[in-house]
């Protein structure tokens, strides 16, 4: 078994330094996730321009694993539109699953994380923050904060 | 404690550990260190032999034929019904109840005793520390009933604040549900000064004894409660069967838990008799292969000795909190009193999650568990969103403390131990 697979220095400065975490002063889409089974919340927040998404921020306790994902996932969605986040997200599942996916050469941060793949119980940690994006944007129009269970 | 104690142990650790085959296995070419048996324990090869030579020489269904594989099946099942009742010296075999597990065992009453003495305004008592099996069953009767839950509260070193006690317990308690031993904290609480106080005030108590049973001498008479569930898997037995003990009047008193074949007396269109106690409630099939092998799993504690398994791990538990002290950026949760304190070490590290602190330790061949334990309003008590938790048992060496307290160390560097925690 490769530790390395799993704890790469580019998760773990994620994780002891992560990007975008904190509530922002206004969102216009609030998500939680959780899963309850682990204790893992993480809290996603998306600020809208348009069809685009100008800031995603995120907050929450968790393990490496979800909490380096939801760094990252926050700083390769900056700026997207909510197609691309789409696609993106489900290449990102792929990935999880253990598929060969070629992802878009900015996101190399992401690719990291395809070594969780070969850890089967720590695949909902990666998948925990853009499980809860997903459900946020899919209520969009909820005007309140959306929360999601998983396990 | 005054030192030599380990001379007096009346068995060898390391022989101990020659009949569980499972502990000679290796696990990412390391030799396993199993420190989960607070979540199951691993079995011996006697239990393990039980298992086959019923399958192979015996099975038939108890209680039914007249034929000789039947007469041996149903003597078996029986026979372990006497030992489990000796062991935890209950009055009788009839009071001991074969069920799933604890969590069955716990609902049996909730379902039966529960159900027809618990009414509205009615009080139940019950502790912070609850694993979820102990609370959930309470939480549902009490919202069924209209009564009203209350909780004996936790203090810092995981000690029962029992002063309360006194204002907890009125005459609207009918029921106390209290663990005997935490299965996240260690801590042995104080069930026979609990038990004399509920009782002063008529309240009935069940003792969730998943974590005791296994680990130390229990005397169902001399703590004098009225209800005790265990689970067999967690004391060397097999999956599947769990027990519950119950003073023999209210076991008369109890109506049926599920209704079907064995349990009935007379059986007429629309409306039955009942069997009698224990059959009356042990519908269907019971499983019989795993109840024989509990049965060789208490022989088998019985051969080692009670009192010695207790004072084995009261010296591993005390060499852990030693070892794992040392650590640094290191919480443990749980009383330092070692005569309050079973083999169960739950600890957080700063700027690791528990999961990761498994996960790494994994890779080590050391099993431990991460989460919330089944306990989340302990959690919440103690404002941790999980703990990792290493157990022991009569198996454990200090050797695999050694290893557990390295891969401790190990996941610090991975995680950069110097890096100040990230907020």
């Amino acid at each position: 078994m490769q530790l390395n697979d799993l704890y790469k220095d580019i998760i773990l400065d994620h994780y002891q330094s992560p990007h975008n975490r904190g509530r922002p002063p206004q969102a216009d889409i609030e998500a939680e996730g959780s899963n309850p089974l682990c204790g893992d919340e993480v809290e996603i927040y998306v600020l809208l321009d348009g069809e685009r998404l100008q800031e995603v921020r995120f907050d929450g306790v968790g393990c490496a694993i979800s909490l380096a994902a939801a760094s990252m996932m926050s700083e390769v969605l900056e700026g997207k539109s909510k197609e691309e986040v789409g696609n993106i997200g489900e290449l990102f599942k792929a990935m999880m699953h253990g598929e060969d996916v070629i992802l878009p050469e900015e996101m190399e941060d992401l690719e990291s994380l395809k070594g969780v793949a070969k850890f089967p119980l720590r695949v909902k940690c990666a998948l925990l923050p853009w499980t809860t994006l997903e459900h946020g944007l899919a209520n969009e129009d909820a005007g309140h904060r959306v929360s999601i269970e998983v396990d | 404690m005054e030192s030599g104690v380990s001379d007096e142990i009346g068995f060898d650790v390391h022989a101990v550990r020659q009949d569980f085959p499972i502990l000679g296995t290796q696990v990412h070419g390391k030799p396993l260190v199993y420190l989960d048996s607070a979540a199951t324990s691993q079995k011996p090869q006697a239990i393990i032999d039980s298992l086959v030579d019923y399958y192979t020489r015996y099975n038939a269904n108890v209680h039914r034929g007249i034929y000789t594989l039947s007469e041996q099946a149903t003597a078996a099942y029986e026979n372990a019904r006497t030992k489990i009742a000796r062991f935890i010296n209950a009055p009788s075999p009839e009071c001991i109840i074969f069920t799933r597990n604890t969590t069955e065992a716990i609902n049996l009453v909730r379902y039966t005793w529960g159900t027809e003495n618990v009414r509205s305004d009615d009080e139940i008592l019950i502790s912070e520390m609850e694993h979820h099996s102990n609370l959930v069953p309470w939480q549902l009767l009490a919202q069924e009933q209209g009564a009203e839950l209350r909780f004996l509260r936790v203090n810092n070193e995981g000690r029962l604040m029992l002063d309360g006690l006194d204002v907890l317990i009125t005459e609207k308690t009918r029921l106390v549900a209290v663990t005997h031993v935490s299965n996240v904290l260690g801590t042995i609480n104080p069930v026979k000064g609990i038990i004399k106080k509920a009782h002063k005030y008529g309240a009935l108590v069940l003792l969730d004894a998943a974590q005791s049973v296994p680990h130390m001498p229990v005397d169902v008479q001399e703590l004098d409660c009225d209800f005790l569930a265990f689970s067999g898997h967690k004391m060397m037995g097999p999956t599947g069967v769990g027990v519950l003990y119950a003073k023999p009047h209210l076991l008369e008193a109890m109506p049926p838990f599920m209704g079907g074949g064995s349990m009935i007396r007379q059986v007429m269109l629309t409306e039955s008799t009942w069997a009698d106690v224990p059959q009356k409630f042990e519908a269907g099939t019971p499983n019989i292969a795993d109840v024989i092998a509990l049965g060789a799993a208490v022989d088998y504690l019985n051969d080692l000795g009670m009192a010695n398994v207790r004072e084995h791990e009261i010296q591993i538990t005390q060499y852990a909190l030693d070892q794992m002290r040392e650590v640094s950026g290191i919480k443990l949760f749980g009383p330092w009193e070692i005569q309050i304190r079973a083999g169960v070490v739950s600890f957080v590290l700063d700027g690791v999650h528990p999961h990761d602190i498994a996960q790494i330790l994994d890779s080590e061949a050391v099993a431990v568990r991460a989460g919330h334990h089944c306990c989340q309003p302990l959690m919440r008590r103690f404002n941790v969103p999980a703990t990792a938790r290493a157990s022991f048992y009569a198996y454990t060496t200090e050797e695999e403390i050694d290893a557990l307290v390295e891969g401790i160390h190990k996941a610090q560097r991975v995680f950069g131990h110097a890096i100040e925690r990230s907020v």
